[in-house]
């Protein structure tokens, strides 16, 4: 097969499982490789799941599908165990991202690893939200006024908590983009259509809707981010259309304001994963850092990474804050 | 990477990726007998790299990397290059093996039963499985027994012996034809030598054992034998494993079988000889 071993060879054989029948060990060992690195092991496994691959093949993809499945229940239980916490606060609460595809069942969330619980909620309630995590066993990660503070007044999110016996971390947000950022999404549009994830229950959790949700992991990639994890989050994208479809994406894009980071999604997504797309060259500059990987599962394109590092502080935050942002970090990396 | 090295120690297959040619040919000396991963395709990936592409060459330093990896691992010297692949290699066991229950312990077999012993770094394990060796045992490993949850069999990994401080006289002694590695002095753990299992222990490492004695030996004290609960027996077990909070439901089931299937003792000891006429006691009492 006439792939490199770069994050290439992880989208080919996503887009296409049959194309795994063509790889030799060497090309088995970089697959897997480039998938534990970009954390799509799981993903791939359920991708691959019951095509003919070398037995050592079998076993490894077996062991990740099994890991994946604990780590789905998991993420279910920790989001269970704040829906108690919250739910008599009257608070609407929405799950964000990997949770929120593994409790709605989604492709997106099949053998997907999953990390933190992000949970969204009215940016009026995140005193009483705080406050009642607090009073049930989540805990300040790393005190430090300075971050608390930059958090509470420029951030999307709260500053994240950890559960000090399940040792999960938990991300409040408010919206889906920092205060800083240039764009400002309609976060009470996102509440208002979201949608339950088990109607018939009363202080149920919900997710957002199917517009939403694309324009999110689009927001989240390239209007926030620097590209890491761009081929898992683009793989989410690439689900979500699967499932969702694109009817008045668009739209509901532009109206908060994404309708340029959701277009870009979209395109690289169907180059990656789907049947291709119209590129330019700001387009294959991201595909260029999303791939940037070798067959030892690392880091490849050293300047390109770091272009795309700077890029997501330029758009974060403007010139001026940015200058006094990193030179107060500076100062107390220095100091410590 | 630049130099590269594959090999099968039990069930597990490695690749392992080096900026030096150094420990890469130390590995090649010392697995020399081991077979290749299984069709070619490795359950890890280990990387030994430099943390700057000159650090290759000025005062180099290996950082370890693999498919699994702690952030901020301290770098090694390259004299101590070999100890830093088979602390990568115990690395992506430690964090990545999901199909076995990892206990930090070392097996040792005879007519297809298994005696296991744990213990804190220092309790012995290691030297009492290598001199085990040499008296009709069948090494299995003496870093990690790995317990299959679905047959609750033990498979052997029998990787390179990790010998420190004093242990390394003792082994030198007890074996004189046994093959060793460089001495690496002044590692983060003192002197560590590593012994090369016998040619038995790694011809028969895809022959599993079922689990039959568990001991904690404690090098350095009086003798003294004492039968072990199986409820301090599990919560110890549970600290000397490293993936039976990641195993779920299923590590749960492996080591409450293997608690409830097999007798426990602590022994004290205060030199070697004694310690392996214990062992050898509490075998035949079986």
């Amino acid at each position: 097969m006439n792939v490199g071993a770069n994050g290439w060879l992880l989208a080919r054989i996503l887009r296409s499982p049959a194309d795994a029948a063509a790889l030799d060990a060497a090309g088995w060992t970089a697959l897997i490789a480039i998938a534990r690195a970009e954390q799509m092991i799981g993903t791939l496994a359920w991708r691959l799941h019951g095509t003919a691959m070398p037995p050592a093949v079998a076993r490894i993809l077996a062991d990740a599908r099994a890991l994946a499945e604990h780590g789905r229940t998991l993420a279910l239980w920790e989001a269970e165990a704040a829906r108690r916490v919250l739910a008599p606060l009257g608070v609407p609460v929405v799950l964000l991202k990997g949770t929120a595809f593994v409790a709605a069942g989604l492709m997106a969330g099949q053998g997907r690893s999953i990390g933190d619980l992000d949970i969204l909620v009215p940016r009026g309630s995140l005193h009483v939200v705080e406050r009642a995590l607090l009073a049930n066993g989540w805990e300040w990660v790393k005190p430090d006024a300075y971050d608390d503070a930059y958090y509470r007044r420029w951030m999307h999110e709260l500053p994240p908590l950890i559960h000090r016996d399940r040792d999960r971390m938990i991300d409040v947000h408010h919206t889906i983009l920092p205060l800083t950022a240039r764009i400002t999404p309609d976060a009470e549009g996102l509440l208002a259509d979201a949608v339950p994830l088990r109607a018939e229950e009363k202080g149920a959790l919900a997710m957002l809707s199917r517009t939403d949700v694309i324009v999110h992991a689009a927001a989240h990639l390239f209007a926030d981010g620097d590209l890491a994890g761009g081929m898992r989050n683009l793989w989410d994208v690439h689900c979500l259309i699967e499932e969702f479809g694109v009817e008045g994406l668009v739209e509901r894009a532009e109206h908060h304001g994404l309708g340029d980071a959701v277009g870009r999604a979209l395109r690289l997504a169907a180059a990656l994963y789907g049947d291709g797309a119209t590129l330019s060259p700001g387009d294959r500059a991201c595909l260029r850092r999303v791939t940037a990987r070798d067959g030892w599962g690392r880091a490849t394109h050293p300047w390109t990474r770091l272009a795309f590092y700077v890029r997501s502080h330029w758009l974060r935050m403007p010139p001026a804050m940015l200058a006094r942002h990193l030179w107060t970090k500076w100062r107390k990396q220095a100091a410590a | 990477m630049r130099h590269v090295f594959s090999v099968r120690i039990g069930p597990v297959g490695f690749r392992v990726g080096s900026d030096w040619r150094g420990p890469i040919r130390q590995l090649a000396a010392l697995y020399a007998g081991y077979p290749q991963p299984e069709d070619g395709v490795p359950d890890f990936t280990v990387r030994l790299f430099a943390q700057r592409p000159w650090r290759r060459v000025i005062r180099p330093a290996v950082m370890i990397g693999g498919d699994f990896m702690i952030p901020d691992a301290a770098p090694l010297p390259l004299a101590q290059g070999l100890l830093a692949a088979e602390m990568a290699m115990n690395l992506q066991m430690a964090l990545g093996q999901r199909r076995y229950l990892l206990l930090h312990a070392s097996a040792v077999e005879r007519d297809g039963r298994v005696l296991l012993m744990t213990g804190e770094s220092g309790s012995g394990k290691s030297t009492l499985a290598a001199l085990l060796s040499q008296r009709g045992w069948r090494l299995m490993g003496d870093e990690f027994a790995l317990i299959d949850p679905v047959t609750g069999l033990a498979h052997a990994f029998p990787r390179l012996v990790s010998l420190k401080n004093a242990a390394i006289a003792v082994a030198e002694a007890a074996m004189p034809q046994a093959r060793f590695g460089p001495l690496l002095e002044g590692t983060p753990k003192g002197a560590i030598r590593h012994l090369v299992p016998d040619a038995a222990a790694v011809a028969a490492m895809d022959t599993p054992g079922k689990p039959a004695l568990l001991l904690f030996p404690r090098f350095g004290f009086a003798p003294d034998i004492r039968e072990v609960a199986p409820g301090e027996v599990f919560m110890r077990l549970t600290q000397a494993s490293t993936n039976y909070v990641a195993m779920g439901e299923r590590g749960f089931d492996a080591l409450t079988r293997l608690v409830l299937g097999i007798p426990a003792q602590a022994i004290d000891y205060p030199d070697t000889d004694h310690a392996l006429a214990q062992v050898e006691a509490l075998w035949d009492a079986l």
